[in-house]
C-alpha cells in the first residue's frame, strides 16, 4: 500500500477544508445556547473538528490532530451530557478554534504560531476534559465513548458487520489513506478483510497515483452503525460504502439511506458554483452592452425606412427587443452576490463584544438573501461592522440597567436587507439607549459645528452623529474611539453612491439605514450637452437646474465666478473653459446651471441643454488609457458613440485650485 | 455607417504559406505622409475606418479621443500628430489600426492609431532590421525598433510598447522629461 506520493501538493486542499471545517465550528458554536444540549449542532462540530484531526494527521501536522483531539474530547462530553454547556465553555471552544485557525495559518504559511495561546488553550480544554491525554489511541477512545452515547437499541452486544468499502479513483487526492481507515476499524472489533481487485487495469494504464482496490470487510463485536459511520466519516463522498449488519435483515429503512445519501451528495457538487474572473464577466456585460445597442440601431433603421408596416417583421423585432434585455439582465445579475457573505463576520464580532462587555445580545437577521454587486458588498463590510460594535458599544445596556427601565435582559440587535427601488437598503437597529440628542448637541457647539442658539430639528440634530469628531459616549472604550468615527461610515457609503440616515429616540432605541445603488457599474445619469459635447452628470448628487444668464455671474478677482444660490454664493464651473471646449456660438435660448450638493456645499456647473436622464454603465477609461482628472469614467450612447462621466467631486477640487483655467497636461 | 473592419487572420493566412519560417517576423505597414512604418502584426488586432472621436478634455493634442469598440472605451492617437509631422484631412482612406499590448505584467491595452493609409504586409527576419544611425536630437528615436528595406524601399519598424506606453499614456516617470527633448512640446 506504499505509494510514492508527494503529498505537499495537497496540501493546498487540506488547509482549504480545514478552513472551512473551522468557518462551520465557529458558525455552528454561536449557535449553541448554554443550558441546552442540541445533539446535532455539537455532532456538526464535532465531526468538523474530526476531519481536521483525520487529515492533519495524515498530512503529519501532529500538533494540530493534537490540538483538536483535545478538543474533541471535550466536544465528546458535551455530547454526552458529562460536561454542561455553559457561555464560558463556549467561549473556551471559541477560543480554542481561533489558536487551530492560527495554527493552520502558520503552517501554511511555514511561519511559527504562538505557542503559549495553543499551551493555554490546551490547558483550559484539558481542564474541562481531564481524561484527554491518556494513553488511549484517539480513534479508539472517541469511537468507544461514541458507543455509549448512541446507546438504545442498537446496543446489543455481539453484532457482525459486512462493510463493502470501494474508493473512488481520486481517494488519495484528498489525502486520505485506506490503510489508516482499515487498521482503525481493525482496532473495533474481530476482523477480517478481502481486497476486491476486479477494476485493477492493465499493468500500461495504470496510474500510481489512482486507486484501484475495494475492500469487503467482516467485522465483529461490540460495534454500532455509528462507530463505523463515524470511521470513514471523512472519505464520505469519496467511495462507495456499503455497511449491512448480519444476522439481521437489512431494514428497509437502512436500504434505503445509502443510495439516497449518495445521491444527494452528487447533486451538492453539481449545483455548486463555478469561479469565473470578474474579467469574463465584464468582457460578457460589455457585449451584451452592445448588442443592446444594435437593437436600438436596428428599431430606428427599421422606422426610417418605413418597414414598420409589416406586422409579422415588427413582431419579431419586439420579440428581439425583449430578449435582448433580458440576457442584459441576467448578465448583469451575474455579478450580483446576496448580502449574506458580508452578514457572516457578524455574529462573531456580536459574541466576542458582548461578553467582553458584560451584555447580553441576540442578534436577528432577515432579507440575506437579497443581492447586491460584489464590489459594493466589499466595501460594506467595515461600515457595516462598525455599526454594529457602535450599537453594543454606546447602545445596548447592560443587563442590570436594561432591566431595571423594564426592558428584557437581552438586547437585540436586528440587521435587515431589502430592495427599495433600484436601491438596497440595509437597516442596523437595536433597542438601546438611542441617542443622547441634549448632549449631541452640546459637544456639537463645544466643538463649534453648530451656532449656539441655532434651531434645530431633532432628526438634523441625530444626524450631526456622522460629523468629525463628535461621540457621545463619555468613556473611550478599546472598540470605539480607534479613530474611526461615523464621519468614515458616512464617507465610505457615500463612496459607493450611497447614503446613511439616522432615526433614533432616547431610551428606545436607534435605527441606522443605509441605502445602497444595486451595483456600481450602472449610473443614474442626467445627459447634458456643453457646446457640441455630450456629458452624463451623477444624478444623485444633482440638487436642482436652474435657467443661468451670464449677468447672474459674479466675479472675485475677475477670475472666480460666483452665483447666488439662495443664501450662499456658490463657485461656478465652465466646463467650456476647464474643459477647453468650444463654447455654442449662436445662443438662442439661456443657458442652464445644474446645481450639485458636495457634501455640505454647493456648487454649480455651467450646461448648454439637459438633454434627459438615462441609466449608464460605467466603463473605466483607464483600462486602456489613464484616468483624466473631473472625470469618473465613460459610458457608450444609444447610437453607439461615447459620452464622458463627469467626476463632480474632482471637478470642484480642480476648480478650487485652478479657477476656471485650462489645466495643461 | 460604413464598415471596413478587416479581419488580421487573413492577412496572417495569405502570409503564413507563403513563408512557414519561424525567424520572421510579420509586419503590418502603413503610410504615414509618404513614408512607410511598420508594427509587428501580432500587435495589430484590426483595421478600421475612421470615425470620429469622443475628445477628452486636458489631454494632449494627439490623443483625438476615445471610441468605442464593442463596448470598450479605447483611446485613439493620431501618429503624424505624435510625430510632429504635418497634419492631414481625415479622409475615406484614413484608418484607424488597433493594436494591443499585453506587454509587461500590465493588464492589456488596446489603443487605436490613426494613419494615412494601411499599405503592406511583409516577412521580414531579424537580420534584415537595421539600426537607425543616430540623429541626435532632431527626430525622436526612442520609438524606433529600427528600418528595414522592403523591394527597395526603406520601411520604419516601431516599437509599439515603447509608443504607447511611454509615448502616449506617459507611463514612464522621466518620459515628460525625455519626451520634451526628443520631440518639442506640442503646443
Amino acid at each position: 500500500m506504499e505509494i510514492d506520493i508527494n503529498l505537499s501538493q495537497f496540501h493546498d486542499i487540506f488547509f482549504e477544508e480545514s478552513f472551512e471545517g473551522i468557518e462551520i465550528m465557529e458558525s455552528e458554536l454561536l449557535n449553541l445556547s448554554p443550558g441546552t444540549a442540541d445533539k446535532e449542532i455539537i455532532n456538526t462540530i464535532f465531526r468538523a473538528a474530526h476531519s481536521i484531526k483525520g487529515s492533519a494527521g495524515t498530512f503529519g501536522f501532529s500538533e494540530i490532530s493534537d490540538f483538536t483531539h483535545n478538543m474533541e474530547t471535550v466536544l465528546d462530553k458535551m455530547r454526552n451530557d458529562e460536561l454542561v454547556i455553559t457561555q464560558q465553555l463556549i467561549s473556551v471552544l471559541l477560543s480554542a478554534v481561533d489558536s487551530l485557525n492560527n495554527m493552520l495559518i502558520s503552517h501554511r504559511e511555514a511561519r511559527p504560531y504562538d505557542t503559549t495561546l495553543v499551551e493555554n488553550v490546551t490547558a483550559q480544554l484539558e481542564r474541562l476534559a481531564p481524561h484527554a491525554s491518556t494513553d488511549t489511541p484517539p480513534a479508539k477512545q472517541e469511537t468507544s465513548q461514541g458507543n455509549r452515547q448512541a446507546g438504545g437499541s442498537d446496543h446489543s452486544p455481539e453484532q457482525r458487520w459486512r462493510i463493502g468499502f470501494f474508493p473512488f479513483e481520486k481517494l488519495f487526492y484528498s489525502g486520505n489513506d485506506p490503510l489508516r481507515l482499515i487498521r482503525e476499524l481493525k482496532a473495533l472489533g474481530e476482523f477480517a478483510i478481502k481486497a476486491e481487485v476486479d477494476n485493477l487495469p492493465d499493468f500500461d494504464d495504470l496510474d500510481v497515483h489512482n486507486c484501484y482496490l475495494g475492500w469487503r470487510i467482516q467485522i465483529q463485536g461490540q460495534i454500532t452503525r455509528e462507530q463505523i459511520e463515524e470511521v470513514f466519516a471523512w472519505v464520505e463522498g469519496d467511495c462507495r460504502l456499503e455497511i449491512t449488519r448480519e444476522i439481521e435483515r437489512r431494514s428497509p429503512e437502512d436500504r434505503r439511506k445509502s443510495p439516497e445519501q449518495s445521491g444527494r451528495r452528487k447533486t451538492d457538487t453539481e449545483s455548486r458554483s463555478i469561479r469565473v474572473s470578474t474579467d469574463k464577466i465584464d468582457n460578457l456585460l460589455n457585449l451584451v452592452g452592445e448588442l443592446v445597442i444594435t437593437q436600438s440601431i436596428l428599431n430606428r433603421v427599421c422606422n426610417d425606412l418605413g418597414m414598420d408596416s409589416s406586422d409579422k417583421f415588427l413582431t419579431c423585432l419586439e420579440q428581439l427587443e425583449r430578449n435582448t434585455r433580458e440576457l442584459q439582465e441576467q448578465t448583469m445579475s451575474i455579478r450580483m452576490l446576496p448580502v449574506d457573505n458580508t452578514f457572516q463576520r457578524i455574529p462573531r464580532i456580536v459574541h466576542d463584544l458582548s461578553i467582553a462587555q458584560g451584555k447580553q445580545v441576540t442578534l436577528e437577521f432577515s432579507g440575506e438573501t437579497t443581492e447586491l454587486d460584489k464590489t459594493v458588498l466589499e466595501k460594506i463590510g467595515d461600515p457595516l461592522v462598525h455599526l454594529v460594535r457602535n450599537a453594543i458599544d454606546h447602545g445596548i445596556e447592560t443587563p442590570d440597567i436594561r432591566v431595571s427601565k423594564g426592558k428584557p435582559e437581552q438586547g437585540t440587535i436586528k440587521i435587515n436587507a431589502s430592495h427599495e427601488g433600484g436601491y438596497v437598503i440595509l437597516r442596523i437597529s437595536d433597542d438601546g439607549n438611542g441617542i443622547n440628542s441634549d448632549k449631541l448637541l452640546a459637544t456639537a457647539i463645544e466643538n463649534n459645528l453648530v451656532a449656539e442658539g441655532e434651531e434645530l430639528s431633532e432628526s438634523q440634530i441625530h444626524n450631526m452623529i456622522f460629523l468629525p469628531g463628535l461621540s457621545t459616549s463619555n468613556e473611550v472604550t478599546d472598540i470605539s474611539g480607534r479613530g474611526v468615527g461615523m464621519d468614515v461610515v458616512k464617507r465610505n457609503i457615500s463612496d459607493l453612491g450611497g447614503t446613511v440616515d439616522v432615526w433614533s429616540e432616547q431610551g428606545t432605541g436607534s435605527t441606522f439605514t443605509i441605502s445602497l445603488p444595486l451595483t456600481l457599474a450602472i449610473l443614474d445619469g442626467q445627459v447634458v450637452r456643453v457646446g457640441k459635447q455630450i456629458f452624463i452628470m451623477p444624478l444623485h448628487s444633482i440638487k436642482e437646474t436652474l435657467i443661468f444668464h451670464d449677468r447672474d455671474a459674479n466675479t472675485v478677482a475677475a477670475k472666480v465666478e460666483l452665483y447666488k444660490y439662495r443664501d450662499e454664493y456658490i463657485p461656478l464651473i465652465r466646463l467650456t473653459e476647464l474643459f477647453n471646449i468650444e463654447p455654442e456660438t449662436s445662443v438662442d435660448h439661456p443657458e442652464l446651471l445644474v446645481v450639485f450638493d458636495i457634501g455640505d456645499k454647493h456648487i454649480g456647473i455651467v450646461v448648454d441643454d439637459v438633454i434627459g436622464q438615462q441609466q449608464v454603465v460605467i466603463k473605466s477609461l483607464e483600462n486602456n488609457y489613464k484616468s483624466v482628472p473631473g472625470l469618473t469614467g465613460a459610458t457608450v450612447l444609444g447610437d453607439g458613440s461615447v459620452a464622458l462621466i463627469l467626476d463632480v467631486l474632482g471637478l470642484a477640487t480642480q476648480h478650487k485650485e485652478t479657477g476656471n483655467r485650462v489645466t495643461t497636461a | 455607417m460604413e464598415i471596413m473592419n478587416i479581419d488580421t487572420d487573413h492577412l496572417n493566412q495569405g502570409i503564413t504559406l507563403q513563408d512557414q519560417n519561424t525567424s520572421t517576423s510579420q509586419l503590418l505597414t502603413f503610410i504615414l505622409g509618404g513614408e512607410e512604418y511598420g508594427v509587428d502584426i501580432l500587435n495589430v488586432q484590426e483595421i478600421r475606418s475612421w470615425e470620429q472621436a469622443t475628445s477628452i478634455p486636458n489631454t494632449p493634442d494627439y490623443v483625438l479621443g476615445v471610441i468605442n469598440l464593442r463596448g470598450l472605451i479605447v483611446p485613439i492617437i493620431d501618429l503624424r500628430n505624435r510625430f510632429e509631422m504635418e497634419r492631414a484631412e481625415y479622409g475615406p482612406l484614413t484608418v484607424i489600426v488597433i493594436v494591443k499590448l499585453s506587454s509587461k505584467s500590465k493588464s492589456s491595452r488596446t489603443v487605436g492609431m490613426v494613419v494615412d493609409e494601411v499599405s503592406d504586409v511583409y516577412n521580414i527576419s531579424e537580420e534584415e532590421i537595421g539600426e537607425l544611425p543616430d540623429f541626435g536630437s532632431i527626430v525622436g528615436t526612442e520609438f524606433i525598433k529600427g528600418v528595414a528595406s522592403v523591394n527597395e524601399k526603406m520601411v520604419i519598424i516601431l516599437d509599439i510598447d515603447m509608443l504607447i506606453d511611454t509615448g502616449v499614456l506617459g507611463n514612464d516617470a522621466e518620459s515628460d522629461d525625455d519626451e520634451s527633448q526628443a520631440l518639442p512640446a506640442i503646443s
